[in-house]
């Protein structure tokens, strides 16, 4: 179907940006090369274009940067909150005066499209800055026992689909709480967390508080392992989750895991149609799907299938494709081709196990990695496409008649990270929500994120909470003497 | 020689208690409990007290579809009812005090004086944890001041079906105080009981059978702790796990057990069980839900729906 409404290009300018040729890890507050001197490319995911190239971290670097996080830690944890508050209060304030220059580089590296990474990644970075440092010197207020005492270094491994915003997640309530940190970046976007490095040069951040190491799932792996970390935090696939939770066993490290999920994003019969259809929308193609809260398994109630699809159907053609960078773009490049391939073979597999596939009429641009918004109907609850993450834009639909069958589908699940509820009816969205196996319930809306509140899985979704008060329990050691270390 | 007692005591079969229910060990197999003859626990063979259930792998499975068949009436319960049964199992404890005072001071080696503070201390904690029940959720939960026109409240909420090592030298307050705070908050729980002093654990399901618990809320096993462990922390209907009384080898290898289905994990850790316990018992086995609804601010620039 031809779009009805044409739009000239509106690309944002790429000047604001200056990208380096080559970056080195961040480590003791300096830039520096990896050991072995090894190099891995980062590239622009919608055009393939190569925008870097940087420093790969070996076993050598991670023994490097925890060495001088240890060193760190005891000044930083040492300092009055007030004062730490002051620093992540000044990161904060200079994210936002870059964060259009943040903005745009993050849509070059991620291939999301410029209106997501303007309108949601770096305001809810800034956020979680201020929100965190003003924790930082009311711990004691926290409900986490009179002496809240850090843990140490944190050893922190972040997914490639909100690089920046994952950081923040990740940083800044470890640096509230005055734990120092070192954090792999994915292989497959460091550059902004390299650009945070300067930021934190700029706020005058005392050396080796913050280390970054770009590198791939070795390093990680390296880094998870070091004898010398407190507390790993991980947020990515489940599988990898798992052979944390197997690394760190018997260990005294702390352990926050945030993983997959296969969110059932549920249709009553009385829900306001439109403002379903968006938030179905929102809730499967933020972000090219690429999100581990994404609504990707829709249950719609059988009475209202028919209409809702074609609504959704209708909305979807209207979704534009293309440019990152232009600000009319809906959908954005898939951010590798590694996970393009994944995306491939799991739609493939789910019309093959019998699943209807629909797209809207969709132009792909001929270089980068891009998947155009997929939808399956005919879907039932043993469909891989139903079970397993696929982490695209890619949604299955499936029916049900009544509260308590939605409720036994969207819990039938190994995932227990988001639901979504639509209805009219208060009692239901209640009776619903208290009943999910889920860590975020989204009634009448989707995917919102605040820093004021706690985010996090059920089951296989991982355990611990990122945001909000609860956030801070992953980075303080426990007031009675069981957490003695 | 010792004079013959007028009249010959009867002797108590200890059984497992699970699902509400006690049975033998399905395996048929028992194993015999002795007195500890030192507080340390250094006994060598002491006085022969009983032959205990050596529970099977079997039994472990059966505990699991027994606590998971109760969690969903039990975290369905209101607090304050739940609130009312911990206080109850308090009050039948109570009743009952001597039996336990004497099987705890043969189990741990204790003079009754101590022995009696042990269950003394039982008895508050459980009165404690009634308490609790309906307090946790505003101590650690609550409304979240989101920037923007949305209502979003966090909830605490069971994991689920939460397996209990319980700590091996103290017998009964120490697995009180593992216990009860799994409950209160609404899991359910299966007890592998101290291997070495299981008869005060095994005698507390008796008490838990006549306190309105529901079954399978509270599953007693008795036996070799690795035994019955290892395939409760690979069940992949089980949740979470307590570790408290696994040595650090056998923790260990829980853990990473646990891992396969990303069970919640409590490692074990120098407690004083006579100490007011903190709140992490808790909320170790508890989950935050955050629920988002549009606030629809009327007039303002946000939302209009």
């Amino acid at each position: 179907m031809a779009s009805v409404f044409e739009y000239a290009p509106a690309p944002e300018s790429r000047s604001v940006v200056d990208i380096a040729p080559s970056y080195g890890l961040f480590i003791d507050g300096e830039f520096t090369e990896a050991a072995d001197g090894k190099v891995f490319k980062s590239i622009s995911p919608s055009t393939e274009e190569v925008l870097s190239e940087v420093a790969q971290a070996g076993a050598e670097d991670v023994d490097r940067a925890v060495k001088a996080a240890r060193k760190a830690f005891e000044k930083w944890s040492a300092l009055p909150g007030s004062e730490r508050a002051k620093y992540l209060f000044r990161i904060a304030r200079i994210i936002q005066e870059r964060s259009r220059e943040l903005a745009v580089l993050e849509t070059l590296d991620n291939g999301k499209p410029i209106k997501e990474t303007r309108d949601a990644d770096l305001p809810l970075v800034a956020a979680h800055f201020f929100y965190y440092a003003g924790w930082a010197d009311k711990l004691e207020h926290a409900g986490f026992g009179a002496n809240p005492r850090p843990l140490g270094v944190a050893g922190q491994v972040i997914p490639w689909n909100f690089p920046l915003l994952m950081l923040a997640w990740k940083i800044a309530p470890a640096l509230a709480t005055g734990n120092t940190v070192v954090l792999k970046p994915a292989e497959t976007t460091p550059l902004s967390a390299l650009f945070f490095a300067d930021i934190c040069r700029q706020a005058g951040l005392p050396k080796g508080v913050v280390n970054i190491l770009p590198g791939y799932g070795d390093t990680g792996a390296a880094l998870v392992a070091h004898e010398d970390v407190n507390k790993v935090a991980f947020t990515g696939s489940t599988a990898v989750g798992k052979e944390i939770a197997r690394t760190v066993a018997g260990t005294r490290k702390k352990l926050t895991l945030e993983l997959g999920g296969k969110g059932a994003n549920i249709v009553f019969d009385d829900a306001p149609i439109d403002q379903a259809v968006e938030g179905i929308v929102t809730g499967i193609f933020f972000n090219q799907g690429q999100v581990c809260c994404a609504g990707s398994r829709l249950l719609v109630q059988e009475s209202i299938q028919e209409e809702l699809l074609d609504s959704l159907k209708r909305r979807l053609s209207t979704l534009r494709l293309g440019d990152p960078l232009d600000k009319n773009t809906d959908i954005g490049a898939i951010n590798s081709a590694e996970q393009l391939a994944r995306i491939t073979a799991l739609t493939e597999q789910g019309e093959a196990e019998g699943a209807e596939r629909w797209s809207p009429a969709c132009e792909l641009p001929s270089s980068g990695y891009w998947f155009a918004p997929t939808l399956f109907t005919n879907v039932t609850q043993a469909h891989t496409i139903a079970r397993d993450e696929i982490f695209g834009p890619v949604l299955s639909v499936l029916t049900f008649r009544t509260p308590e069958e939605a409720v036994a589908k969207a819990n039938n699940s190994q995932y227990g990270l988001s639901a979504g509820i639509w209805t009219e009816k208060g009692s239901r969205i209640l009776a619903v929500a208290n009943k999910l196996r889920a860590g975020v319930v989204w009634s009448n809306t989707f995917n919102k994120f605040d820093p004021t509140s706690p985010f996090g899985g059920y089951k296989e979704s991982g355990f611990g909470r990122e945001g909000g008060r609860h956030g801070l329990e992953a980075y303080l050691a426990p007031s009675s003497p069981e957490g003695e270390r | 020689m010792s004079t013959v007692d007028a009249r010959l005591s009867v002797f108590k079969t200890y059984k497992l208690y699970v699902g509400g229910k006690f049975p033998r060990s399905e395996s048929g197999r028992v194993y015999e409990v002795t007195t500890r003859t030192s507080a340390a626990g250094a006994a060598g063979k002491g006085k022969w007290l009983a032959n205990a259930p050596l529970a099977s792998r079997k039994d472990a499975r059966d505990a699991v579809v027994a606590a998971r068949k109760a969690f969903g009436p039990w975290s369905g319960a209101t607090a304050y009812n739940r609130g009312q049964i911990l206080y109850r199992i308090a009050e039948m404890l109570e009743g009952r005090k001597e039996q336990f005072v004497r099987e705890v001071a043969e189990a741990e080696g204790l003079s009754k004086a101590k022995a009696a503070a042990q269950v003394d201390a039982a008895i508050d904690r459980w009165v404690w944890y009634a308490g609790w029940t309906d307090k946790i959720a505003q101590v650690v939960g609550g409304g979240n001041p989101v920037a923007g026109p949305f209502f979003n409240l966090s909830t605490p909420e069971p994991t689920g079906v939460v397996t209990v090592i319980a700590p091996q030298e103290s017998s009964f307050l120490g697995l009180v105080s593992v216990v009860a705070p799994v409950i209160a908050t609404g899991n359910t729980a299966i007890v592998v009981a101290s291997e070495k002093s299981p008869l005060p654990a095994l005698s507390l399901g008796e008490v838990l059978a006549t306190s309105d618990l529901p079954g399978g809320v509270i599953n007693v096993l008795s036996g070799r702790t690795a035994e019955i462990a290892t395939p409760l922390a690979a069940h992949q209907d089980v949740n979470a796990i307590d570790l408290a009384g696994a040595d650090d080898v056998l923790a260990k290898e829980l853990e990473i057990a646990a891992a396969d289905n990303l069970k919640r994990v409590l490692r074990p850790q120098p407690v004083d069980y006579t100490e007011t316990p903190g709140i992490e018992r808790m909320t170790a086995f508890l989950e935050t839900k955050t629920v988002w609804h549009p606030t629809g601010s009327l007039g303002a620039s946000g939302s209009s729906y």
